[in-house]
């Protein structure tokens, strides 16, 4: 039953079988067992990064596109569901329009740029995506009556995942039961299906034809229609992954801005953690995802401490400032691209042959 | 079918294209009624873009010539601003005073500065960074956008994470009126320099040896090589050269906006991108034209409708796209 | 017994997982014109490649002028008096035909008395001095690559296809510039499909199939023989369009 819900995409590794095993315990049982508003925050965001690098694998990994629209569904996503709910009520129905709305208008702007993708050099695609994503940002800051313009969209939820509810009276292991906790599994939940959905279509007939086009591309010029058939829905399937994680990044947040889902910031931090975890290995978005947030999180107050035992030493201490993480993150990224394109999963699998 | 009308400005038969600019302008004339006003936006438009050629010319380049698209360029942009606010901040009593060789005793060697320091950047980062990845776009493009990351953590880490203000020269600052119109004298300095620029980048090309080989090479680097020529000297000699030119785009630009902060290069990227589509890749002749298109129609709809401004770039570049596809001067590739 | 200007021994070269040339040996005689023949897709081309250090053998030797130059780099080797047309001519479109010479003659810039004997046998070079390489007919194109082999003397040609996609009469007036250049010091390799073309011009004669030499020999020999040439090139005598 474990083959069938992993596609066949077995870890091929004991540590990283390991390391994953451990990455879903901890997410499953994270209000439990982190407790604390801080470190729930910390599990809900790895859980939504996880779905919106694996889509972006999908594309990089899987296709070998590079784009910079990801962000951009990714907003779609999150601005589907506030405009939703702050226009149309904090209603379950109000809901399901936002998300429905979302997807098709992902839908619509994945095939858009899938189509362009038809002739288009890969550096002149990833241009244009960027110029895209760019544009769109413009809009969502500029149209501040739909959008919210810079401050964005803070709104309620249905009231079943409100904080305020209580679904039990007494506290279940320590943790109050309500609409937080709910909320929480309703994200960590959505962004486990969608994984799996994920690891089914790359591990399909459809996936193993992605990854021979990727081989073939890059070797020669010539381009079949069917090509961009293949490019144009492996675009549409990333694009509404990343719609969904938006949702469940709004729907966790009660909040949807320009800065917490288009700044370019983001994709250079999805790039990131795409090629760190592991490029074309679905399960290097988790791997990456986790170390991303948790250093983002927990490897300054790290550093602050390692650059306070090297005051005195030239440069070092400015090297090792807390605000310099993603330096080193930076350092990993370049070195993952010449020496380890699989990333960590990859070295990890190499390993354990 | 021919690729004469590739490249070089002047040279071409297709002057369409850059009769846009003038179109754009008088078009522009229309809706805004005032001519003084008129004056002083085509002025700011025409040195914001050539600014922006100043930034843009070396990518273009380096891309026509060695077909890498180096997504790090801002690195130099902002370098070379840093590079030139250190000293400008070291000299700002020549800077503040009221004479014009006073400044320039600053200024001169800030823009030294500037030009040395992206210059050499670029020299490392052909070397180091691009070299290994040469043919293969995709880890190209991921390579040089860890660059980015990494270089600006680093000018956090060398010049600290505030925001240096970067003023302008006392005799360079201010406008003078020419009737009606102001006219800002540091955007009429940006304007020659730019010109002075575009006319050395033309001679180079067109008049000398080194110019030949580039042109050939943006063509076909291949045969440049079995006549040979070792290109690879050239593309070392076009990336410092294209990394420098960012390096003193980035001190006017930085100048022009009045300070200098980490992400400024990375934050022009998407308008240099912008302006590369709509001129062409490769060429630079298109990059000439498509700055200053942009330039004008920012400050334009700044004027006019200001919503749109920052999207207008945007829609200028899908607006040409949709009437050549491959922009404004494509370089055909033999 | 002078010794062969350039000669492959064992020479393997692998496109990303294609193995092109298996094994290619065969010499060409200093100062004579060598056909190189075969059918499409025997590797002719990848062996000029080769040659010319476009691409890397990786296997086997090639000699040229006495020394190993399977490592040499291709600037270096023009500087050693090594000229490549290549089969899509590589002139320079954007540049003039005058641009295209220059670059080619170097350091030394254009000889007056060369370029005149080259007006002498590309009249049409002449003409077109200022204007843009693109413009250019196909035949013309065609003859402005080679002028830009030899604008300078060379001592090896290496040439690929030179009568591709090219009219009948073109064809005769480059077979006359063809027999002016055999009159020159320089040894040519020439990879040809048209037979006439090289039965009118070549000295020797190599055979390529799948990567390999099957034939060496003198021309005349393989002319004689229509038997052996439909073996080997799957055709006879006639004009091959």
């Amino acid at each position: 039953m474990l083959h069938t819900l992993l596609s066949g995409d077995r870890p091929r590794s004991r540590i990283l079988a390991a390391v994953l095993v451990a990455i879903l315990v901890g997410l499953a049982l994270a209000p439990f067992v982190f407790p604390g508003t801080r470190s729930l925050n910390v599990a809900a965001k790895v859980a939504v990064f996880v779905l919106l690098v694996a889509s972006y694998d999908l594309l990089l990994g899987y296709t070998g596109i590079v784009s910079f629209a990801h962000t951009m569904f990714f907003g779609i996503g999150g601005y589907g569901v506030g405009m939703a709910m702050a226009k149309l009520g904090s209603t379950w129905g109000s809901l399901a329009l936002g998300v429905a709305a979302a997807l098709a208008v992902s839908l619509v702007l994945a095939l858009a740029i899938g189509l362009l993708s038809l002739r288009v050099k890969a550096i002149f695609f990833a241009m244009i995506t960027l110029a895209v994503a760019s544009f769109f940002q413009i809009l969502a800051s500029q149209l501040s009556w739909l959008t919210g313009g810079e401050d964005g969209i803070t709104f309620k939820l249905p009231e079943l995942l409100q904080p305020a509810t209580r679904l039990l009276e007494s506290p279940l292991f320590g943790v109050d039961v309500g609409g937080r906790l709910l909320a929480y599994y309703v994200v960590f939940l959505g962004s486990l299906a969608c994984f799996l959905l994920l690891l089914r279509a790359v591990n399909s007939p459809f996936g193993r034809v992605l990854l021979s086009i990727r081989e073939n591309e890059f070797r020669s010029e010539a381009i079949g229609y069917r090509i961009v058939t293949y490019r144009t829905v492996a675009n549409c399937l990333a694009a509404l992954g990343a719609t969904v994680a938006g949702v469940l990044y709004a729907l966790w947040l009660r909040y949807t801005g320009p800065d917490t889902t288009l700044s370019f910031s983001i994709m250079i931090d999805i790039l990131l953690m795409v090629v760190i975890g592991g490029m074309g290995t679905m399960y290097g978005s988790v791997l990456g995802a986790t170390i991303f947030v948790l250093a983002q999180n927990y490897l300054q107050d790290l550093m602050k401490l390692a650059s306070g035992a090297a005051q005195g030493v030239p440069l070092l201490p400015d090297l090792l400032h807390p605000d310099r993480w993603l330096l080193w993150l930076g350092i990993l990224f370049i070195v993952c691209v010449y020496y380890f394109p699989t990333g960590i999963v990859g070295r990890l699998r190499a390993v354990a042959r | 079918m021919t690729t004469a009308d590739a490249q070089v400005p002047g040279r071409k038969l297709d002057w369409l294209p850059l009769a846009l600019v003038p179109a754009l302008a008088l078009a522009a004339l229309l809706f805004i009624t005032s001519l003084p006003t008129w004056i002083t936006l085509t002025l700011a438009g025409l040195a914001m873009g050539m600014m922006i050629f100043m930034m843009a010319s070396g990518l273009t380049l380096v891309f026509g010539l060695m077909d890498v698209m180096n997504f790090a360029h801002g690195v130099f942009i902002s370098i070379g601003a840093y590079a030139a606010a250190s000293v400008l901040v070291a000299m700002k009593g020549a800077m503040q005073a009221p004479s014009l060789a006073a400044n320039l005793s600053a200024i001169v060697p800030a823009l030294l500065a500037a030009i040395a320091l992206a210059g050499f950047l670029g020299w490392f980062f052909e070397r180091v960074v691009i070299r290994p990845v040469y043919g293969d776009h995709l880890r190209q493009i991921l390579v040089t956008m860890g660059g980015l990351i990494v270089f600006e953590q680093l000018i956090h880490v060398v010049w600290g994470p505030d925001i240096i203000p970067l003023p302008q020269p006392a005799t360079l600052s201010g406008s003078f009126l020419v009737g009606n119109a102001a006219l800002e004298r540091y955007r009429l300095l940006a304007v020659l320099v730019g010109l002075a620029i575009f006319a050395a980048m033309w001679l180079v090309l067109n008049r000398t040896r080194l110019g030949l080989l580039i042109r050939a090479g943006v063509e076909n680097a291949e045969m440049v090589e079995s006549l040979g020529y070792r290109i690879r000297l050239v593309f070392i000699a076009v990336f410092v050269a294209g990394s420098a030119l960012a390096g003193l785009g980035g001190v006017m630009w930085g100048i022009y906006q009045g300070s200098v902060n980490a992400q400024m290069g990375m934050q022009v990227m998407v308008l240099l991108f912008i302006v590369l589509i709509i001129g062409g890749l490769g060429s630079v002749g298109g990059c000439f034209v498509g700055a200053l298109l942009v330039g004008l129609a920012t400050n334009y709809t700044g004027y006019l409708a200001p919503k749109l401004a920052l999207g207008s770039s945007i829609l200028l570049m899908v607006l040409v796209l949709l009437w050549r596809p491959r922009g404004l001067y494509p370089v055909g590739k033999a | 017994m002078p010794e062969a200007l350039l000669s492959l021994a064992g020479v393997n070269t692998h496109i990303g997982q294609y193995h092109i040339l298996q094994g290619v040996d065969f010499e060409v005689p200093r100062g004579g014109l060598t056909m190189l023949l075969g059918r499409n897709g025997a590797g002719k081309t990848t062996c000029l490649r080769t040659i010319m250090g476009l691409w890397k053998a990786s296997a086997g030797t090639i000699r040229y002028d006495g020394a190993e130059i399977q490592r040499t780099p291709t600037p270096e080797l023009a500087r050693l008096g090594v000229a490549y047309v290549p089969e899509n001519m590589g002139i320079f479109a954007g540049l003039t035909v005058r641009e295209n010479l220059l670059l080619a003659a170097r350091d030394r810039g254009l000889d007056a008395k060369r370029l005149g004997w080259l007006f002498d046998l590309f009249p049409a070079m002449q003409k077109f001095w200022n204007a843009f390489a693109g413009n250019l007919s196909g035949g013309q194109k065609q003859m402005l690559a080679i002028a830009r082999a030899i604008v300078e003397p060379r001592k090896l040609l290496l040439i690929d296809e030179p009568t591709k996609g090219l009219a009948p009469a073109v064809i005769a007036s480059m077979i006359e510039a063809f027999r002016e250049l055999k009159r020159t010091e320089s040894t040519i390799l020439v990879v040809e499909q048209n037979f006439h073309f090289a039965r009118s011009l070549g000295d020797s004669v190599a055979v390529m199939d799948s990567g390999r030499i099957v034939h060496t020999g003198g021309m005349d020999g393989l002319a004689a023989d229509e038997p052996l040439q439909q073996r080997l090139l799957g055709l006879s005598l006639g004009t091959h369009q």
